[in-house]
């Protein structure tokens, strides 16, 4: 038989638990003063009482229930209308030293009359106790309170109930609770954490212990905003995500072509790096442009740029981003890293994402998370981050600044094995100018070109030049041009040349043509004297026999002068 | 202080909590009215009661701990728990004067 469990209602918390507090247990979470000690509680009841139907009492010794319906409410908590619903019961147990005194032995059989009484009068399934420390300093002689803690627990148990004690963190190492409360709760114990590091607070979550059950043992990130305590998503850590073989394009025709003819793999995490200035938010503008046209949602994330900055800018290369945002394809989110924690951040863009469910998510630039020695937490988040979109298939797009003098090929954020394709853009520093190149590092799962590509900023977008290969490689910026000219006058003058030597065949046939008529009229005219001689012959025989002796004498006049003059000639 | 109480009465009403019949609750009795025979003035009253018996007033009395005995003394509570063995605690918990003698 498996251990049950109670959903506690907090995103996260009931995946590293693998589906919340043992039920009918007592669970203790302790941590400092701040904690959100007291909002877990309060959020553990009212999850019970709003998804399961389960009542549940909420026995506080620190505040008033006023106080705390004035707190939970301004967290998302209705208590008033809990109450109402006969769902909780608050009950403030005033514990006051001063206006106690003691005389003799004494139990706390009150409290477990009075938190049996309001057990069965809403029938309550979840306890909460807030604090124990406020009970354990409001009354005399704390051997007694000690001793009938233990017996509290025990009978919350017998009763069934799943209970959540809350304990202030111990001073002393090794110590989870001031009051040593862990010994008396052996079921489920959860750490609350809050520390400062760089001035940026970060809470953190751990499940120290769970008798009977696989539990996620890290410290979790969570953030407390206005609608609880939020866990980072930890099942998302998988690797097991599906892939699409959909190609999306990246806005700019040029560098499709490059990858494979067709763009990104949809789902795929894509980065762009580069120093300063060479482009790399009008690259990630094309592809939000691209996106939203093709009727996907893009949420933008700008952490260095205002959102109207933003809009500003990319409309002077014809990218008209407030429209798209009019149209509702587009959601522009600035904030600058600092204003909160890399937890909330990660938790702000997915909330952010399951409220707008974009096709596509662009954050420019990631490494301005990176501050003096967080490298590995901000590669912790981006790899959730990266996780989490893969999940949703959703496109990830990042840019990313390389401060000058550093390695190009090397991220702030050394996410570089997290991401699929890798874009880099690049100053080419050639002949007394600056250009940009841009080229592809790696795209998993494509062909892609090995060329670094020059590309323009014109008015009307991202120009990627075609490459000019010259004697020494490829060629970028005037070299280019250059190189464009002179191929164009070498065109000319051997497009010259051809119709040159066009002409000149022209006029050779048209000689060799005359020279061909004219032979051909003189041999005509050879024919024509031969025959002109032959013809009195070729009259009639009779004629030659009659009156030979003339033509005899012309035929042997014309015929053997050549061989009389032989014969003359002849020695 | 005890000598000219207000006149509302609740003051000269002693009320005491017990749980059951368990040997501390008994005691708790017993005590008590040892102690209003001994040292109070005659118009104290003890009320005893028995909170499984009555649960519902575990919350409004603000009761944790049993035996208690509860005190209103100008609107405010003066509470002594315990087996009230030690009689001038319970004297000085629930500031009341001896009568005189």
């Amino acid at each position: 038989m498996r251990l049950d469990k109670s959903s506690t209602g907090i995103q996260g918390l009931d995946e590293i638990t693998g589906g919340g507090v043992p039920r009918g247990h007592p669970t203790l979470v302790c941590g400092g003063a701040g904690c959100g000690k007291t909002l877990l509680g309060m959020q553990f009841l009212a999850h019970g009482a709003l998804a399961y139907g389960e009542p549940g009492v909420f026995l506080t010794f620190e505040e008033t229930a006023a106080d705390l319906a004035i707190n939970m409410g301004s967290l998302g908590i209705d208590l008033d209308d809990l109450t109402a619903r006969r769902l909780l019961l608050i009950d403030f147990v005033r514990t006051e030293r001063s206006e106690i005194a003691q005389s003799g032995v004494y139990d706390l059989e009150g409290l477990f009359i009075r938190l049996g009484f309001s057990i069965e009068s809403i029938g309550a399934k979840r306890v909460v106790l807030d604090s124990m420390e406020a009970l354990l300093s409001g009354l005399p002689s704390e051997q007694i309170v000690r001793a009938e803690l233990r017996r509290m627990f025990l009978w919350l148990r017998d009763k069934g109930m799943t209970a959540i004690i809350t304990g202030e963190s111990g001073n002393q190492a090794g110590q989870l609770t001031r009051q040593g409360l862990e010994e008396y709760v052996s079921d489920c114990v959860i750490v609350l954490d809050n520390r400062v590091k760089d001035m940026i607070s970060a809470r953190r979550l751990r499940v120290v212990k769970y008798r009977g059950s696989s539990h996620g043992a890290n410290e979790y990130p969570f953030l407390i905003d206005e609608d609880g305590i939020k866990v980072l998503p930890v099942t998302s850590l998988g690797l097991q995500h599906e892939v699409s073989l959909e190609r999306v394009s990246s806005g700019v025709a040029g560098l499709d072509a490059m990858l494979g003819g067709a763009g990104f793999f949809r789902g795929s995490s894509v980065l762009v790096s580069g120093a300063a200035g060479t482009g790399k938010s009008s690259l990630a503008a094309h592809f939000t442009a691209a996106a939203c046209k093709r009727g996907e949602r893009v949420l933008y994330f700008a952490f260095e740029e205002s959102c109207s900055q933003i809009t500003r800018n990319m409309a002077s290369i014809g990218i008209d981003m407030a429209a798209l945002v009019a149209q509702g394809m587009l959601r522009l989110h600035a904030s600058r890293p600092t204003l909160t924690g890399l937890e909330m951040h990660l938790i702000t863009i997915l909330k952010e994402i399951d409220r707008f469910d974009p096709g596509s998510v662009v954050l420019d630039p990631l490494n301005s998370f990176v501050t003096a020695d967080n490298e590995y937490e901000v590669k912790m988040m981006l790899l959730r981050l990266v996780d989490a979109l893969k999940c949703r298939q959703i496109t990830g797009y990042f840019t990313s600044l390389t401060e000058g003098g550093r390695p190009l090929e090397q991220t702030d954020v050394s996410v570089s094995s997290l991401i699929d394709t890798w874009l880099l853009v690049r100053e080419v520093e050639s002949g007394g100018e600056r250009n940009r190149g841009l080229c592809i590092l790696k795209s998993r799962g494509m062909s892609h070109s090995n060329q670094i590509r020059e590309f323009t900023l014109t008015d009307h977008g991202i120009d990627l030049r075609a490459t000019a290969i010259g004697t020494d490689g490829a060629m970028i910026g005037s070299a280019r041009e250059e190189r464009e000219a002179h191929t164009r006058v070498l065109r000319r003058g051997h497009e010259q040349d051809i119709e040159r030597k066009h002409n000149e065949l022209i006029l050779r046939r048209a000689a060799t043509e005359a020279q061909i008529a004219a032979i051909r009229a003189e041999s005509l005219a050879q024919e024509a004297m031969v025959l002109g001689h032959v013809e009195p012959y070729a009259v009639s025989d009779g004629a030659r026999h009659a009156s030979g002796s003339d033509g005899l004498a012309a035929s042997h006049n014309a015929l053997p002068t050549d061989a009389a003059d032989g014969s003359q000639s002849t020695p | 202080m005890a000598a000219n109480p207000p006149p509302e009465g609740s003051d000269w009403t002693l009320r005491l909590f017990i749980a059951g019949q368990t040997p501390h609750s008994l005691q708790a009795v017993i005590n008590l009215h040892r102690l209003r025979a001994e040292r109070l003035d005659a118009r104290y009253r003890l009320e005893v009661i028995d909170l499984y018996q009555q649960p519902y007033l575990a919350q409004g009395e603000q009761l944790v701990a049993l035996p208690a005995v509860v005190r209103h003394v100008c609107g405010s509570v003066r509470m002594v728990i315990g087996d009230l063995s030690d009689a001038d605690h319970v004297m000085a918990g629930l500031n009341l004067s001896p009568k005189k003698a």
